[in-house]
C-alpha cells in the first residue's frame, strides 16, 4: 500500500510547484498597484501605475508596436520553418538529413549572440553588408537599416524560424502520407494536391504553431532591447526593462505592464491548448505507422536545395563568421585586405584574463545543470502522479506546473525580484534566486519531455510491479524511472541548453557576483567591448555545440531518442 | 488488360539498406478480372502494387494497359500517377479528414483537366454514393464514419472516376471478423457490377480464396505460384505455397518411380508407399514431400472399403480439440502425427486405435529441392 512517505514526497511537490509558480505572480500584482518607493515616501495603494500603462497616449502605440513585431516575427519565422519543414519531410530533396541537423544550430545560439551578430551585419554605419554594397556601388547610400521594425522581425524571426521548422516537421510528419498518395492517384496535380490536401491537413498544427510563435515573440527581450531601444522602438518587454532601469526604479510600471503580457500570452497559450485538442481528430483515423515517403519533384530538388544553402548562410554561417571575424581584431572594424594583417588572437587572451568571466562560466555551469536535475527529478514525480496516481485534484498540479509558460522571461523575472525583495528570506542577491528563477522557468519543459515519457509506459509494467509485491516508492524507482531514463536525459539536455542561454530572467536578478556569460555578454556590450563579447561569443558556441554533438553521441551509444 | 513484365523495384530502407522489394514479378490480367497478390507481410505484394499505381518507381520492367504502356525502363517511360486514371483504395482508406462525405468523393471530379458541370458531379457522386450504400450520409463528416463505412467510402472515391484499373491495397484488414466477411461479398458484387479489371492484395489466404478469378502467391519479392484459386489449394507447386494458404500435412519421402507432368505416382514414406498426384516432372528417387489438407485426412472407427488408388494405415488419436464446426484430431501413425479435420459425430476417445484414409488425387507430392523458406 501506499507508504506515509510517498504521500509526503506528493505533497512537497505540489507545495513546491503552487510555491513556485503562484506567489511570485501574487506579488506582481500586488506591486502593481502600489507607488514607487522613495527615500521621501513610502509606497502606497495607487491606480497611477495601470493609469500610465493603459490609459496614457502612448498605450496604443506601445501595444500596436508590440503586435506589429510580435506577428511579423512570427509570419516571417513560421514561413521560413513551414516551408523548409515540408521540404524536409516531403520531398526527395539531397543532403536532407545533413540539412535537418544544421537547421537546427541555431537553437544553440544564444538570442543575444544572435542579436549582435545581426547588428554586426546589419547596421547602417557599421553593418558589414551595407560596407559591401556600398563599396561596390560607390555610393553613401544606407541599403538596410536593422534599426527599424522590419529589422527587428528579420532578426527575431529568423532566430525562431527553427522552432517553427520543428513544429510543422512533426506535423508533416504524423500525417498519413497515403492521404497525399490517393488524391495523386485521384489525379490531382502537385499544386492541386498541395493546396486542397496538405495545407487543410496541416492548417491546425499551423494554427497551433503561429500561436506559439507568436507568444514567443511578445515574449522576446534580446532584439527590443538591443536593436528596438536604441532606435526608439519600444515594445511591452524593452518598457518593462526601461521601468525597472528608471530613477526612481518603477517596478509598479512595470508590473503593470508585465499584467498586460501575462493576459495576452494566457489567452493564447489557452487557444494554442484548444485548437491542439481539436487538432486530434485530424490527426487521424488509422494507428498504423506508416513508411516515410516522398514526393519526387524532378528538377526542383537543386532548387529547394539551394534554398536550404541559403537559408544555412543566413542563420548559422553568417553570424557566425561575423563573430569570428570581430574576435580576430583588436579594435572592432569591418573587413578588409588590411584588416586581414591585423588578426590577433588578443582578444581571447583579455576575455579569459578578466576574473569576472571565470566567474561567470562558472555560475552558468552551476545553475544548467542545477536546474536541469532538480527540474527532471521534480517533474518526474509530479508527471507520474498526474498521469497514473487517481488523486483527486491532479489536474491542479498539471495546470500549475505549466503555469510558467505563460510568464515572458522578463516578467517572471520581475515577478521573482518583487517577491523575494520584500520577502525576508536572504535569497535576493545571491546565486539561490537565479536557480529559483530557472526552476519555475523552465519547469513546463520537464514536465513535456516527461509526460510524453511517461504516455509511452504501458500501465501494466507497473501493475506486474505492483503484483510481484513492489511498495508505490519501490515501483517508482526500479520500474518508472528507469523506464522514463531516455526521456529524462533528453530533457535535461534541453535544459541545460536553455538555461546557459537564458538572459531575460537573468538580466533583472543578477548581482556582482552572481552574472551568467549571457548577463557577461550584455555588459561588454553596453561597455562598447565588441571584439572581447565576440571572442566570448565565439566559444560559447563552440562549447554548446561540442556539448550537442557529445549528448547526441552518447544518445546514439545508449540508445536514447532523438531529441 | 493489365501485363506487367519483369518488373523490379527496391527501395531505400530506414537503415540505408536497398530493399529489393519485387524481383521478376510478371503477370497478365484479363479485362474484368480480380487479380489478388497474395503473401505474408513483406513478401513485395504491396510494392508491386505500389509500382503499378506509380507511386513508387520500378527499377526496371514494363507495365502495360489496354495497349498503353503506363511504364517501361527500355523505352524510359514513366506516366505519372496522377495521370493514370487508376482507382485505388489504401489500407489506412486515407479518407480526408477535412472534407465531408460528397467532398471526398467529388474530388476526382473536381481536379479533372476538363472540370465536369456541377450537375454531373453531383450525379455521378451520388450515383456511386448508392451503390456503396452510403447516400444517406452524403453530408456527414468523413471522419464521424464506422470503419466498414469509411472503406466503402474509400471505394466509393475509387469508383467515381471510372477507372481502368482498380487497386486495392488490404481493404478489409482493418476490419473486424463479422463485417469483414460480410464486405467481401460486397466487393465481389461490386467488382462484378463495375466490371472493373482488379488487382487485390492481401495477405489473408481465404479472402483471396473467396474473392478472386486468380491467384499470384508471393514470397521474398517473387511470385511462387499463379493459379486459380482451387488450384493455388489443390495443387500447390511447393512447400511454400502449401503450407501459407491454409493448413496442410507434410508427409516426407522419396520418389519411387518418375512422373512425367500430371499424373500418379508412387511415393515411401514413413506411412508406407503412397499412391500420390504428381504435378511437375519429378526424378526416381527425389526427395519430396506429400502434402495432404487436414479435412482430406478421412478417420473411422470401422475399416473403410478399399478403393483402387486410396492410400490406407491405422493409428491412434493422440489428441483432440472441438471447434463447433468441426473437429480437429491429432492422429499418430507410426512416428508421424497427421492433422484431421473431421465432423463432430466422430467421437472417437483419445488413445484409441483409429482407421486413416487419404485419396490419392488429395495427396501432392512437391519437390523438397525448389521449396524456399516456410512460411514463418
Amino acid at each position: 500500500m501506499r507508504g506515509a512517505w510517498t504521500w509526503v514526497a506528493i505533497a512537497a511537490a505540489i507545495a513546491l510547484v503552487a510555491w513556485l509558480a503562484l506567489v511570485p505572480l501574487g506579488f506582481m500584482l500586488w506591486q502593481s498597484v502600489l507607488s514607487p518607493e522613495t527615500a521621501a515616501a513610502a509606497a502606497r495603494f495607487t491606480l497611477d501605475n495601470y493609469r500610465t500603462a493603459y490609459a496614457s497616449a502612448d498605450t496604443a502605440r506601445l501595444l500596436a508596436t508590440s503586435l506589429k513585431f510580435a506577428l511579423g516575427s512570427a509570419a516571417l519565422a513560421f514561413a521560413f520553418g513551414a516551408l523548409l519543414a515540408w521540404i524536409n519531410e516531403r520531398t526527395d530533396t539531397p543532403f536532407k538529413t545533413l540539412f535537418f541537423a544544421l537547421a537546427l544550430v541555431p537553437l544553440i545560439i544564444p538570442g543575444i549572440l544572435f542579436t549582435v551578430s545581426w547588428i554586426f551585419l546589419g547596421s547602417p554605419k557599421i553593418g558589414i553588408i551595407n560596407v559591401a554594397l556600398q563599396r561596390a556601388f560607390g555610393t553613401d547610400a544606407v541599403f538596410i537599416d536593422i534599426y527599424s521594425i522590419p529589422g527587428m522581425i528579420w532578426v527575431d524571426g529568423l532566430h525562431y524560424s527553427p522552432m517553427a521548422f520543428l513544429l510543422m516537421s512533426a506535423a508533416f510528419r504524423s500525417m498519413d502520407p497515403a492521404l497525399e498518395e490517393s488524391a495523386m492517384m485521384s489525379g490531382a496535380t502537385l499544386p492541386q494536391i498541395l493546396w486542397r490536401v496538405t495545407i487543410r491537413l496541416a492548417s491546425p498544427a499551423t494554427a497551433a504553431a503561429l500561436l506559439i510563435l507568436f507568444v514567443r515573440a511578445l515574449e522576446s527581450f534580446e532584439v527590443p532591447a538591443l536593436i528596438g531601444l536604441p532606435a526608439g522602438i519600444e515594445v511591452y518587454t524593452s518598457a518593462i526593462y526601461d521601468a525597472i532601469h528608471a530613477y526612481p526604479s518603477e517596478v509598479g510600471l512595470a508590473s503593470a505592464y508585465g499584467v498586460a503580457l501575462l493576459i495576452i500570452t494566457s489567452v493564447c497559450v489557452f487557444l494554442t491548448t484548444r485548437i491542439s485538442g481539436r487538432g486530434s481528430r485530424y490527426s487521424t483515423v488509422t494507428g498504423k505507422g506508416f513508411r516515410p515517403r516522398v514526393m519526387r519533384i524532378g528538377r526542383w530538388r537543386y532548387a529547394t536545395a539551394a534554398l536550404f544553402l541559403v537559408y544555412l548562410g543566413l542563420v548559422v554561417l553568417l553570424p557566425f563568421l561575423v563573430l569570428l571575424w570581430s574576435s580576430l581584431q583588436r579594435f572592432y572594424s569591418v573587413p578588409t585586405l588590411a584588416a586581414l594583417h591585423d588578426l590577433t588572437l588578443d582578444s581571447y587572451r583579455t576575455v579569459l584574463a578578466y576574473p569576472e568571466i571565470g566567474t561567470a562560466i562558472w555560475n552558468s555551469v552551476l545553475l544548467s545543470l542545477g536546474s536541469a536535475t532538480l527540474i527532471m527529478l521534480a517533474t518526474s514525480i509530479l508527471c507520474w502522479v498526474v498521469v497514473r496516481a487517481k488523486l483527486p485534484g491532479r489536474w491542479l498540479i498539471d495546470n500549475l506546473a505549466s503555469l510558467p509558460l505563460v510568464f515572458p522571461g522578463l516578467v517572471l523575472g520581475l515577478a521573482i525580484m518583487v517577491c523575494y525583495l520584500t520577502l525576508p528570506v536572504g535569497v535576493y542577491g545571491t546565486i539561490w534566486i537565479m536557480l529559483i528563477a530557472y526552476v519555475t522557468r523552465f519547469l513546463p519543459y520537464g514536465m513535456r519531455y516527461n509526460t510524453a515519457a511517461l504516455l509511452q509506459v504501458h500501465k501494466e509494467l507497473e501493475e506486474s510491479a505492483a503484483m510481484s509485491g513492489a511498495s508505490l516508492g519501490a515501483t517508482f524507482g526500479r520500474i518508472v524511472l528507469p523506464l522514463l531514463k531516455p526521456g529524462l536525459i533528453a530533457g535535461w539536455i534541453y535544459i541545460v541548453i536553455v538555461s546557459i542561454r537564458e538572459l531575460a530572467s537573468s538580466i533583472l536578478l543578477y548581482s556582482p557576483g552572481t552574472e551568467v556569460v549571457s548577463v557577461t555578454i550584455w555588459e561588454l556590450w553596453q561597455n562598447g567591448q565588441y571584439v572581447e563579447l565576440s571572442a566570448l561569443g565565439v566559444m560559447m558556441i563552440l562549447v554548446l555545440f561540442g556539448f550537442v554533438m557529445l549528448a547526441q553521441y552518447f544518445g546514439r551509444r545508449f540508445g536514447i531518442a532523438e531529441t | 488488360m493489365l501485363s506487367v513484365k519483369s518488373l523490379n523495384t527496391e527501395y531505400a530502407a530506414a537503415n540505408g539498406q536497398v530493399v529489393k522489394a519485387a524481383q521478376d514479378v510478371s503477370f497478365e490480367v484479363p479485362d474484368g478480372a480480380l487479380f489478388t497478390l497474395l503473401g505474408p507481410s513483406g513478401c513485395g505484394k504491396t510494392t508491386t502494387l505500389r509500382s503499378i499505381a506509380g507511386l513508387e518507381r520500378p527499377r526496371s520492367g514494363t507495365i502495360e494497359i489496354g495497349g498503353q504502356t503506363v511504364f517501361s525502363s527500355d523505352k524510359g517511360i514513366f506516366v505519372a500517377p496522377n495521370k493514370r486514371n487508376f482507382g485505388m483504395v489504401f489500407q489506412s482508406y486515407a479518407i480526408w479528414p477535412h472534407m465531408n462525405v460528397f467532398k471526398n468523393v467529388a474530388f476526382p471530379l473536381e481536379v479533372r483537366k476538363v472540370r465536369p458541370s456541377r450537375k454531373e458531379i453531383e450525379q455521378k457522386v451520388m450515383r456511386v454514393l448508392s451503390a456503396v450504400q452510403l447516400a444517406e450520409y452524403v453530408d456527414r463528416d468523413a471522419t464521424k464514419l464506422s470503419g466498414g463505412q469509411q472503406q466503402r467510402l474509400a471505394l466509393a472515391r475509387a469508383l467515381v472516376m471510372e477507372p481502368r484499373l482498380l487497386l486495392l491495397d488490404e481493404p478489409l484488414s482493418n476490419l473486424d471478423a463479422k463485417l469483414r466477411e460480410a464486405m467481401r461479398f460486397e466487393l465481389k458484387r461490386m467488382q462484378r457490377d463495375f466490371g472493373l479489371t482488379t488487382i487485390y492484395v492481401t495477405h489473408d489466404q481465404s479472402e483471396a480464396l473467396a474473392l478472386s478469378h486468380e491467384i499470384a502467391v508471393m514470397s521474398e519479392g517473387r511470385i511462387v505460384q499463379i493459379g486459380s484459386p482451387r488450384d493455388i489449394y489443390e495443387r500447390p507447386r511447393n512447400k511454400f505455397v502449401a503450407d501459407f494458404v491454409g493448413s496442410t500435412n507434410f508427409i516426407g519421402g522419396t520418389m519411387v518411380s518418375a512422373s512425367s507432368g500430371n499424373g500418379r505416382c508412387r511415393v515411401a514414406t514413413a506411412l508406407g508407399e503412397l499412391n500420390v498426384q504428381c504435378v511437375e516432372n519429378l526424378a526416381k528417387g527425389a526427395t519430396v514431400v506429400v502434402s495432404v489438407r487436414p479435412e482430406d485426412v478421412e478417420l473411422s472407427e470401422v475399416e473403410p472399403a478399399r478403393e483402387a488408388d486410396d492410400n490406407h494405415c491405422r493409428g491412434v488419436v493422440e489428441a483432440k480439440v472441438f471447434l463447433g464446426d468441426y473437429l480437429d484430431f491429432q492422429v499418430k501413425v507410426g512416428e508421424s502425427v497427421l492433422l484431421a479435420r473431421v465432423h463432430p459425430s466422430l467421437r472417437t476417445p483419445t488413445g484409441d486405435p483409429i482407421n486413416v484414409r487419404m485419396r490419392a488425387e488429395k495427396c501432392v507430392a512437391i519437390a523438397e529441392a525448389v521449396a524456399p523458406r516456410a512460411a514463418a
